[in-house]
């Protein structure tokens, strides 16, 4: 594919005249002069575009390595110490069957690599770097080289989770929560050893990851829109990624001291989070006089608005592509906007929640609760909001949609089982069960992840130039969500029961003694999950070189994006972008085609209405 | 354009959504996999507020899923002459949305204060029971004894095996020696975490003879899974009894309590 033709403008845009596109096929370097060349423009890029499918690619590998260290822990809850396929291998000497400290290990690096390697990057890193220069008509970020440092500080990341796999111990297997004493105290855990220090290391490099992407975001957002873009004329995309970056700006720092406090914890002999006379494994602790609950609020103090930072993004992103396949105006956009940012304020109050069984004072449970449910509400009117724009629309069925669609109808489920851990009596009995298990996979797998594909198929030929598969794409689409339910929905009648999350084998407690079919069940399901992945991964990879070429905008959607080439050269556009209107001009009474883009001149709009009446 | 019958097969997939939603949590209890057995005072009304926020979840669930069915049936572009509404929203609607949702929010959240009270803030005026000390991976009981205060001489030690009397109330002082444990008695819908440096009241009234689990719900090391206890609730009697029997086997293994007092 080194030449594109798009069929809307009938002109042939060849890479090289938009200086490096995106990097399919690169010729092999020759000379040094060449390697340089090559490096800079497909490895230490400070192109937005390349930097975004940088982090795309990256994030999609880790995905795969999440979900496989899903299915090691769904073997071991379904069939508990029995021999591990694959991976048995490894534990021949115990007749390949999983030690208990392998599965804390397990669980607690899913959780890790799944929200800080996964979800949070491939929404603000990946999506976030691609769409907001093209989204608001900017040639690139305002800062480039702060661009490219944020990606290449995953790396450090990468190898510290990467690296403390293979040190003495074994990884993190303190929960991704690491909550003291048991992360602080080398004796507690196998894992609290060197694979704890790694991970509060790999921690602290996505920290500064996110750090810099965040302010690239906020000054690019606020700086550099193109003329006539206003702040209200900005796609729902574009809002969801700006106030996702003030909520890491402002919450990050607190989990980076946080981590700093208990590396010193570890490290230095400190005591913050270690209380007087503390005796783990027979060993006295040597310092004391801090609090074990310290570390709770700090890291909910980011994590809960974390939480927000791995679901706005994916909002935006769904609305865009839900109004682009309805056809239709996005319905109540000022409120759409608002909502977010209640969402985002109030996220700052709410982190006790997590907290109201850990002996904090119960008192202060009470707030946290009416703050709790006070934050349903926003979620609510963006539920209502999503309904309403599919009414009365003129919906196309594509594999976009559908994961739009499933986003909506999948965020109801986790939006509503909130509830029930936001009222503190009912979380008494609820909390640290399969309950919150299945609440959040629907937030962020249900949720999250199937945004995430949604944005992946629409803007898919954006990105390469190319349209991928859709008889593939629906198949993919079908059997993720056919298998995701079976799998997590079933968990909220588990934890129903009051089976307790984190146990390598709770079949020996008279109260759960007959849950194994059922475990039994969603384990399969999550084995054909993972496998129905292979689809994705060989649409996506064939459809890179081989996909039908899409022309500059294959959806007639309205966004500034659509305007630029596909893929966009360095700079993005051929031409100033000059915005006339909101993004969301659909299905424009009288006017001849279906919508209005946000570059059309401003007499198009006029001409329609004037001929409508 | 396009194909109504795939219109028609993805509406009813999302249909599918409502219906076996509710069917799950139908089925569920049918097979006993459903909240277990209450056996607390303080149960009764959590499991009620459960199921009242069940409903009011569900009905909402119901209609909401049911809408968004009804949409991509009913505006499916692939039906004849499809007309897209050009509406860019209602303050009406939003106002209505909004207004509501938060009064009903508000009123839930008011609903739970009176239980969370119950079960957490107001503490009854009893000496404790028994001292429940958790450690990496066993429950550490302490009965006060005879002289019904916790630190004497006849102290009585326990590992794993709580007992309690039915249809009184109940205070555990809950402490760690190492890490972070919960206490979890399902069937009495209690869990509070054990935090190391903190003393931490837990109380309850159990209604009903039998044996129940005491599970661990806070990550706590590689043995978590095994750290379990049982807590048999005895009429007063069989309690007084079992307690007898616990001091005099405590006597038998510990010839010179006094002496060892002397030495600390």
């Amino acid at each position: 594919m080194s030449t594109v033709h798009s069929p809307s403008t009938g002109t042939t845009v060849s890479p090289t005249d938009h200086g490096h596109a995106v990097a399919v096929g690169g010729r092999a370097p020759r000379s040094s002069r060449q390697v340089a060349e090559f490096l800079s423009t497909y490895v230490f890029s400070k192109d937005h575009k390349v930097i975004g499918l940088q982090f795309l690619f990256s994030t999609l590998l880790w995905f795969l390595i999440g979900g496989l260290l899903a299915l090691a822990v769904r073997w071991q809850i379904a069939w508990p110490w029995s021999q591990v396929p694959v991976l048995g291998k490894l534990f021949a000497q115990e007749g390949g069957q999983m030690a208990p400290e392998f599965y804390t290990m397990l669980f607690t690096m899913h959780a890790t690599v799944m929200i800080f390697l996964v979800i949070i990057p491939i929404l603000a890193g990946a999506f976030g770097n691609f769409l907001i220069p093209l989204m608001i008509g900017a040639d690139d970020m305002a800062f480039p080289t702060l661009n490219m440092l944020s990606y290449w500080f995953m790396w450090p990341a990468f190898l510290c989770f990467g690296a403390s796999f293979f040190v003495e111990g074994g990884a993190a297997s303190g929960g991704w929560t690491s909550y003291p004493p048991l992360s602080t105290n080398v004796a507690a855990s196998p894992g609290s050893g060197m694979g704890q220090t790694l991970w509060l290391l790999g921690l602290t490099f996505v920290g500064v990851s996110s750090m810099l992407g965040s302010v690239n975001y906020m000054t690019t957002i606020i700086l550099m829109r193109a003329p006539g873009m206003t702040m209200f004329r900005l796609p729902m995309t574009i809002w969801a990624m700006f106030i996702t970056a003030v909520l890491q700006a402002f919450a990050l720092p607190v989990l980076t001291a946080a981590g700093f406090m208990q590396l010193s914890d570890r490290m230095l002999g400190t005591g913050f989070f270690n209380p007087e006379g503390n005796v783990v494994n027979n060993l006295l602790t040597s310092t004391g006089g801090g609090h074990p609950i310290l570390w709770q609020h700090l890291f909910w103090f980011y994590s809960h608005p974390a939480v927000y930072i791995m679901i706005l993004p994916a909002m935006g992103m769904v609305s865009d592509i839900l109004t682009v396949f309805a056809r239709k105006p996005l319905f109540g956009y000022r409120p759409m906007v608002y909502s977010i940012a209640g969402i985002a304020g109030l996220g700052f109050i709410v982190w006790g929640h997590h907290m109201f069984v850990s002996g904090m004072n119960p008192a202060l449970g009470i707030t946290f609760m009416v703050s709790t449910m006070m934050i349903a509400l926003p979620s609510a009117v963006k539920t209502f909001n999503w309904l309403g724009t599919l009414w009365g629309g003129k919906i196309q069925f594509t594999t976009a949609m559908l994961f739009a669609v499933s986003f909506v109808s999948m965020f109801i489920i986790g939006g509503l089982s909130g509830i029930f851990m936001a009222a503190t009596p009912v979380d008494i009995f609820i909390h640290d069960t399969y309950f919150i298990v299945a609440h959040f996979h629907y937030v962020l797998f249900a949720g999250t992840a199937m945004g995430v594909w949604a944005g992946i198929y629409y803007w898919f030929p954006k990105m390469f130039g190319r349209l991928m598969n859709e008889f593939w794409g629906k198949v993919h689409f079908f059997l993720t969500f056919v298998f995701l339910n079976g799998t997590f929905f079933t968990m909220h009648i588990l934890g129903a029961v009051g089976f307790p999350r984190r146990l390598a084998d709770a079949y020996h407690y008279e109260t759960f003694h007959h849950l194994q079919p059922l475990n039994a069940f969603m384990t399969w399901c999550a084995i054909g999950m993972v496998a129905t992945q292979i689809i994705f991964a060989v649409n996506f990879v064939w459809s890179m070189f081989y996909g039908p070429v899409a022309g500059r905008n294959p959806w007639n959607a309205n966004t500034l994006e659509w305007t630029a080439p596909s893929p966009p050269g360095h700079g993005n556009f051929d031409f100033q972008p000059i915005v006339h209107r909101g993004p969301y001009e659909y299905s424009v009474p009288g006017c001849e085609k279906d919508h209005l883009m946000q570059t059309d001149p401003p007499d198009a709009r006029a001409a329609a209405l004037a001929s409508a009446h | 354009m396009g194909n109504r019958l795939a219109g028609i097969f993805w509406s009813l997939l999302f249909l599918a959504v409502p219906v076996l939603g509710v069917a799950t949590f139908v089925v569920g209890p049918l097979y006993d996999i459903w909240l277990p057995k209450d056996v607390s005072v303080h149960g009764r009304s959590i499991d009620s507020l459960f199921y009242f926020i069940l409903v009011l979840t569900g009905v909402v669930f119901v209609v909401t899923e049911v809408l968004l069915f009804w949409f991509l049936w009913k505006y499916d572009a692939a039906r004849p002459n499809p007309v897209a509404a050009f509406i860019h929203g209602s303050h009406t609607l939003e106002v209505v949305w909004t207004i509501i949702p938060a009064a009903t929010l508000l009123f839930l959240s008011i609903y739970q204060m009176n239980t969370w009270a119950d079960v957490k803030m107001r503490r009854p005026r009893i000496p404790p029971t028994v001292e429940v000390v958790a450690r990496q991976f066993e429950w550490r009981l302490r009965y006060p004894g005879r002289d019904g205060e916790l630190g004497t001489p006849d102290d009585l030690f326990l590992v794993n095996d709580l007992h309690v009397p039915v249809d009184e109330e109940v205070l555990v002082q809950l402490k760690s020696m190492d890490v972070l444990h919960s206490f979890f008695l399902p069937n009495l819908r209690i869990k509070q975490d054990a935090v190391p440096g903190m003393k931490t009241p837990v109380w309850f009234k159990a209604t009903e003879v039998g044996q129940y689990d005491i599970v661990c719900a806070e990550l706590c090391g590689w043995g978590h899974y095994k750290m379990k206890g049982r807590i048999t609730v005895d009429t007063r009697e069989d309690y007084e009894r079992w307690l007898e029997e616990i001091e005099a086997r405590q006597e038998a293994t510990q010839p010179e309590p006094v002496a060892e007092v002397a030495g600390q």
